[in-house]
């Protein structure tokens, strides 16, 4: 469970959260809104890119905020990122394997565990090729195989379907709702396919410049007039 | 460059690591270094060539100052233009260190390079948060200011005090070489082996734990911070090895020639160390040995055909130039690369022919 009380980001006069308090129970979660609501920079404090002004964010008993951000990673927080980041100079296998290595996860179970996470990702490569050579589905496979390998508490991914076709998408929706009952993490998932977040998330939070405007079961949100006038604003179709 | 296929599905899924395509490669690679080894090593000796041996083995010095610059520059993504002044300080710890004590010749080079070491990495402690441009000018800055330093306190020459300098004497400032490699074929071998056991440490280092965290850090702190990187940890650690090898090459020039001179380390130098590195290559590990050559040999070269070495300065820059245009990854993957494109030529051109000479 992730608790966020009154958490506020200010970047000079730009506030992009402002007094958010939110709760996600477990599972998959999602996390909508329209551009510029404030997403990514909430990822951004969770995974520690961004000190916020004020508030707290509690993880399963756990002062997330309290942690240097390379220790949030070894106590089983993962991301992705908007912009797919997996490593191109190194090979699959290795860019998986790195993740497990530097959060702990043991040696005599680095190779099972990766190949694991690979497998669980549907990711049908050679685990020796270079990540370079690799075309933009699967490297974001590999960016989502890296969140998932060993032991993840809270697994955050930011837009993994930006870029893909409507099919692809189908199947990264199956991957991601299989992820909390195989690894027992807690997904937040932030996507502008609303199909993908119905499909996955039992609860969603909607953000809008900043503020909580919505919460509850997905189904409700989505029909949640403040929420259709958040996104017609942007002309973003439900 | 033709790209392997990646998701045909007649691969299975989990094949052996590494990738059969791999160990032949692997393979190939190994003796493409063997033989180069047993060139370096007894080929050219065997010339019993002392000029050119002299050149060579200051080569393979400069090459692990290369192979240093390059695991910064290419593994890593620091830039750094401090390298030579480095070396000037590997130069004269080694030489202070074999003045005052009795100390074998190994191990003063081996204590050398942990000295330099600990220094290079406290230099480049406040650099840590600085990247890019501002990292390379604070470096060369650092440059300059042992260059001016180094004018100051000269080399050790068997003086006394802490600077070990007497202007009293005119006894160079060398290094006395071991027993077991006193003339200069032997020497030239044990700096060749040095400089050999230099890119093992560097293959093993790349390969393991911190390379990996390396090429992390090099594409992206975030994405390597989000990974669970101790990103200020495995820079520190890399400047730490680079500025090891870069002493440890330091000592190993202290007993190579008529001793070392103020002179030998002007700041440019660091400059053009960094031009050689990249027309040489910062992701083949071949592009040190290049570097290397073509920052002595090269220079050797116009000198004995008779040509100013200012023209250096000038095929530097068009190499540069040339490398960045047309090979980022620099000559040691472009020369292997187009000689295959034009064997690959000549060879569709002779098959042309003799296909049109068959039905003929």
């Amino acid at each position: 469970m992730i608790e966020i009380s009154d958490l506020t980001v200010r970047f000079g006069g730009v506030t992009p959260i402002d007094g958010v308090s939110l709760r996600f129970p477990g599972g998959t979660c999602g996390l909508i809104g329209p551009n510029g609501a404030g997403k990514t920079t909430l990822f951004n404090v969770l995974s520690g890119f961004v000190s916020p002004t004020s508030g707290s964010v509690r993880a399963f008993g756990d002062d997330l905020l309290a942690m240097p951000h390379y220790r949030r990673a070894r106590w089983g927080l993962r991301r992705t990122f908007q912009t797919e980041q997996a490593i191109e100079a190194l090979s699959v296998f290795d860019n998986v394997a790195m993740v497990h290595e530097h959060t702990g996860g043991r040696r005599s179970r680095r190779r099972r565990e990766v190949l694991d996470a690979i497998g669980l990702v549907g990711l049908e490569v050679d685990p020796g090729e270079l990540v370079g050579t690799l075309g933009a589905r699967e490297r974001r496979l590999v960016e989502i195989a890296r969140a998932v390998v060993g032991e993840p508490r809270v697994v955050l991914l930011d837009e993994p379907a930006a870029g893909l076709p409507e099919e692809e998408t189908e199947h990264l929706g199956r991957m991601i709702r299989r992820i909390p009952g195989e690894r027992g993490a807690l997904v937040v998932l932030v996507d502008h396919d609303m199909s993908l977040v119905s499909a996955c998330c039992e609860i969603t939070a909607v953000l809008d410049f900043g503020h909580l405007i919505a919460s509850g079961p997905t189904p409700e949100v989505l029909r949640d007039e403040r929420v259709r006038r958040a996104y017609l604003g942007t002309e973003e179709e439900l | 460059m033709g790209a392997p296929p990646s998701s045909d599905g007649s691969r299975a899924p989990a094949r052996p690591l590494p990738g059969a395509g791999v160990e032949r490669r692997t393979v190939a690679e190994g003796a493409g270094v063997a033989v180069f080894l047993a060139l370096a090593l007894f080929g050219v000796p065997a010339l019993r060539n002392g000029y050119w041996e002299l050149v060579l083995q200051t080569s393979a010095i400069y090459t692990i100052v290369a192979l240093s610059l390059a695991l910064l520059l290419g593994r890593v993504g620091m830039i750094s233009l401090g390298q030579v002044a480095l070396l000037a300080i590997g130069g004269w710890i080694a030489l202070r260190l074999g003045f005052a004590t009795t100390m074998p010749f190994l191990v003063v080079v081996f204590v050398t390079g942990l000295i330099t070491g600990v220094l290079g990495t406290l230099i480049g402690l406040p650099a840590l948060r600085l990247s890019g441009l501002h990292l390379a000018l604070i470096t060369l800055m650092f440059a300059a200011a042992i260059t001016l330093l180094l004018e100051a306190t000269q080399f050790p020459n068997g003086g006394g005090g802490f600077l070990g300098h007497s202007v009293l004497t005119t006894a160079p400032s060398v290094l006395h070489r071991p027993g077991f490699a006193s003339d200069d074929a032997a020497y030239y071998r044990l700096v060749v082996v040095a400089t050999g056991l230099m890119f093992l440490l560097v293959v093993a280092h790349v390969r393991s734990r911190a390379g990996r965290a390396w090429a992390a850090i090099r594409q992206s702190e975030a994405a390597a911070l989000a990974a669970g990187v101790n990103v200020t940890l495995y820079k520190l650690w890399a400047l730490a090895l680079a500025s090891f090898m870069t002493g440890v090459a330091g000592g190993l020039l202290a007993a190579s020639g008529g001793g070392l001179t103020v002179y030998q380390f002007p700041t440019q130098n660091s400059i053009i160390l960094l031009a050689v590195v990249l027309m040489g290559g910062i992701f083949s590990l071949w592009g040190p040995v290049v570097a290397g050559l073509l920052f002595e040999a090269l220079p050797a070269l116009l000198r004995t055909w008779g040509l100013p070495a200012d023209l250096l300065t000038i095929l530097f820059g068009l190499g540069v130039l040339q490398v960045q245009l047309t090979a980022a990854a620099g000559l040691a993957s472009q020369v292997p690369r187009d000689l295959a494109r034009l064997a690959r030529l000549l060879g569709g051109a002779m098959g042309r022919r003799r296909g049109q000479e068959l039905p003929g």
